[in-house]
């Protein structure tokens, strides 16, 4: 019994402990004078129920462009449209549910554990995509707050030289990569940090994306849709599914006569000339090059998987663990104590730094699972790219390019051809 | 008939392939999510159990000033003349001087109750959450004071640029069914064993 006496004494003494600190420093008073406690209001946000007044929203709105861009053909209309969406998604819902972001919730939901998708974002994923499936990129045209602000501002179309614009059309893919990379492994949404808008939908933003944003708006004057055409990772989805459209917006409403009025009016590049009047390549010779690009594709896909692999604990950084624990192993390395806020929160915090290393090692591990397949996906659309610079057709007509048309409707009043009902 | 002008061209039959496989996928992504679908959404709340009073939630919130305030629990509150929260450290006098306040919006209220205790109370519309009178709070006090994102005034980002920032992850995204985290009596004793250690 003796020998146990110590430690009872000593659990006695925790217990004491506990109790001790179970008390507040300062005990409650007790009032003599009626005083009554008074109590916090906690507001909270405008009811879930207006999430799906959104998407309702979306939904006629999307139908009302597609109407604009197909049937009615009216430029002015989906100018109206843009007005409409940029007051409505950009100005009063202050950017924030959006489609463009949704793909980060899809693939955050869908590699996480621990996080649902709301299910307003999910129908903000699909619908306009949907519809691009239906009716090509009609969600551009009139109902992306984003598309809107641009295409309202874009007074004076510059065209770009075709190979600035071919290197340049590749960054949305490697910015989709990224972005469903990093919310995939729960670190950052990309694309709603640097969302060059929205600091002016909320007329408040951080300087840095302040000038950002102006600087985009101010060369989208010249080179219309900047952020469209060379960064939205949302646009590359569109752009898939509108190629395989069921029905798209035509140039002219009956049959082109091939008179060429319409040839310099896309500042986005994305009207495919007749060319009747041109010579074509020998078909065994671009079926050659075809079948050799088409061997090139696997190498492509094995080459971006390996690079992104390799890039992977790089990568990993964008993660604030990451960061953490990097920070924490250069203060061992150098002795210079580190005065950073998330360091001293993380003493403060009681957690270990064996446990912080492990996440950092485990974090890392996702990112090189998860990494391969993004190089994956950037390799393939490479090899996709240029084989589809190869294919050539006979075409008769003036047509848009399904995937990078905005249905923005400029190239109406071009075509002399009228409808005749 | 139907059948010999199933593909009129090779080019029609690609159409239909390719419409084919990028609708798959898509149908594929509601179905595996179908279990994880929330219908109320998200908001994002601080957790005031750990939130270290660093003082980011000011100056990271996209709107100026920030939507997360200071909150007083009041049920928790020691009502102390002297108070951690209210007053700078080693000030003179106690008064609701303005050199003696640790507010620098002047956003906290000080009106007597009955000797010797005093109440405070947070005035939203001046409190830019700094956190100092938090901070104040749980150096020296029962830890009522504590940080809350106001919903009436957050616009919800997708992703919370404060809790991007924040050093000891007190932010995450609650379901909106339940938007605050109160911190009340039945938490202040853990907390208060949590602290000392």
């Amino acid at each position: 019994m003796k020998k146990y006496t110590p430690y009872i004494i000593l659990i006695l003494l925790l217990v004491w402990h506990t109790v001790l600190f179970a008390q507040d420093r300062f005990p409650r008073p007790e009032f003599e004078s009626g005083y009554v406690y008074n109590t916090n209001q906690m507001p909270t946000q405008r009811a879930p129920g207006w999430e799906y007044f959104d998407v309702a929203v979306l939904i006629a709105a999307l139908a009302i462009t597609s109407w604009l861009a197909l049937k009615k053909r009216s430029r002015q209309g989906l100018i109206w449209m843009s007005v409409f969406s940029l007051a409505y998604f950009g100005f009063y819902r202050q950017g924030c549910i959006c489609a463009v972001g949704s793909v980060q919730n899809v693939s955050l939901a869908l590699f996480n554990q621990g996080y649902s998708i709301p299910l307003s974002a999910l129908l903000f994923f699909l619908i306009p995509l949907l519809f691009a499936l239906a009716y090509g990129r009609v969600f551009c045209a009139g109902v992306c707050p984003l598309g809107a602000i641009q295409e309202l501002t874009g007074f004076r179309p510059v065209k770009l030289p075709k190979s600035v614009e071919i290197i340049l059309s590749a960054v949305p893919f490697i910015y989709l990569a990224l972005a469903v990379l990093f919310s995939s492994t729960n670190s950052q949404f990309i694309i709603c940090r640097y969302d060059p808008f929205v600091g002016i939908f909320r007329l408040d933003a951080s300087y840095t994306m302040i000038i950002f944003g102006v600087l985009l708006l101010l060369a989208g004057i010249f080179v219309n849709r900047p952020y469209c055409r060379y960064l939205c990772p949302y646009g590359v989805l569109l752009n898939v599914f509108s190629r395989f459209a069921g029905k798209h917006l035509t140039i002219t409403p009956a049959e082109c006569t091939n008179c060429r009025l319409c040839e310099e009016v896309c500042p986005y590049n994305a009207i495919i000339p007749s060319n009747l009047d041109q010579k074509i390549e020998e078909p065994e010779k671009s079926r050659s090059r075809f079948i050799i690009y088409l061997i090139l594709v696997p190498f492509f896909a094995v080459g971006g998987a390996y690079l992104l692999y390799n890039l992977a604990p790089a990568l990993a950084s964008v993660n604030t663990n990451v960061q953490l624990a990097k920070e924490i192993r250069l203060e061992k390395q150098t002795g210079i104590e580190s005065i950073s806020k998330a360091v001293i929160a993380f003493k403060e915090s009681g957690k270990t730094e064996t446990e912080l290393f492990t996440q950092e090692e485990m974090i890392i591990d996702r990112f090189k699972k998860a990494s391969p397949w993004a190089g994956l996906f950037l390799g393939i659309s490479l090899g996709v790219g240029i084989i589809a610079l190869t294919l050539q057709s006979r075409r008769s007509e003036y047509k848009p390019n399904q995937g990078k048309c905005y249905s923005c409707g400029r190239c109406f009043k071009y075509c002399p051809i009228k409808a005749r009902n | 008939m139907a059948e010999k002008n199933k593909y009129q061209s090779r080019r029609d039959f690609v159409r239909n392939a390719g419409k084919l496989a990028i609708i798959l996928p898509l149908a594929f992504i509601p179905v595996a999510l179908a279990k994880k679908t929330s219908v109320n959404g998200y908001v994002w709340q601080i957790d005031p159990f750990k939130c270290t009073q660093c003082g980011q939630c000011k100056t990271n919130c996209v709107l100026t000033p920030s939507a997360s305030k200071c909150v007083h629990a009041f049920q928790m509150c020691g009502f102390c003349d002297l108070c951690g929260g209210y007053l700078r450290q080693g000030v003179k006098t106690i008064s609701t001087g303005a050199e003696n306040q640790m507010c620098p919006t002047a956003a906290i209220t000080r009106k007597f109750v009955e000797e010797p205790y005093f109440e405070y109370t947070i005035n939203e519309n001046l409190c830019d959450g700094c956190a100092k009178c938090v901070k104040g709070c749980a150096d020296f006090g029962n830890g009522s004071l504590y940080m809350q994102i106001r919903h009436n005034i957050c616009v919800n980002c997708n992703d919370c640029s404060i809790a991007r920032s924040c050093p000891s992850n007190a932010i995450s995204r609650v379901p909106a069914t339940a938007q605050y985290m109160p911190k009340d009596k039945s938490h202040s004793s853990e907390h208060g064993a949590k602290s000392s250690g």
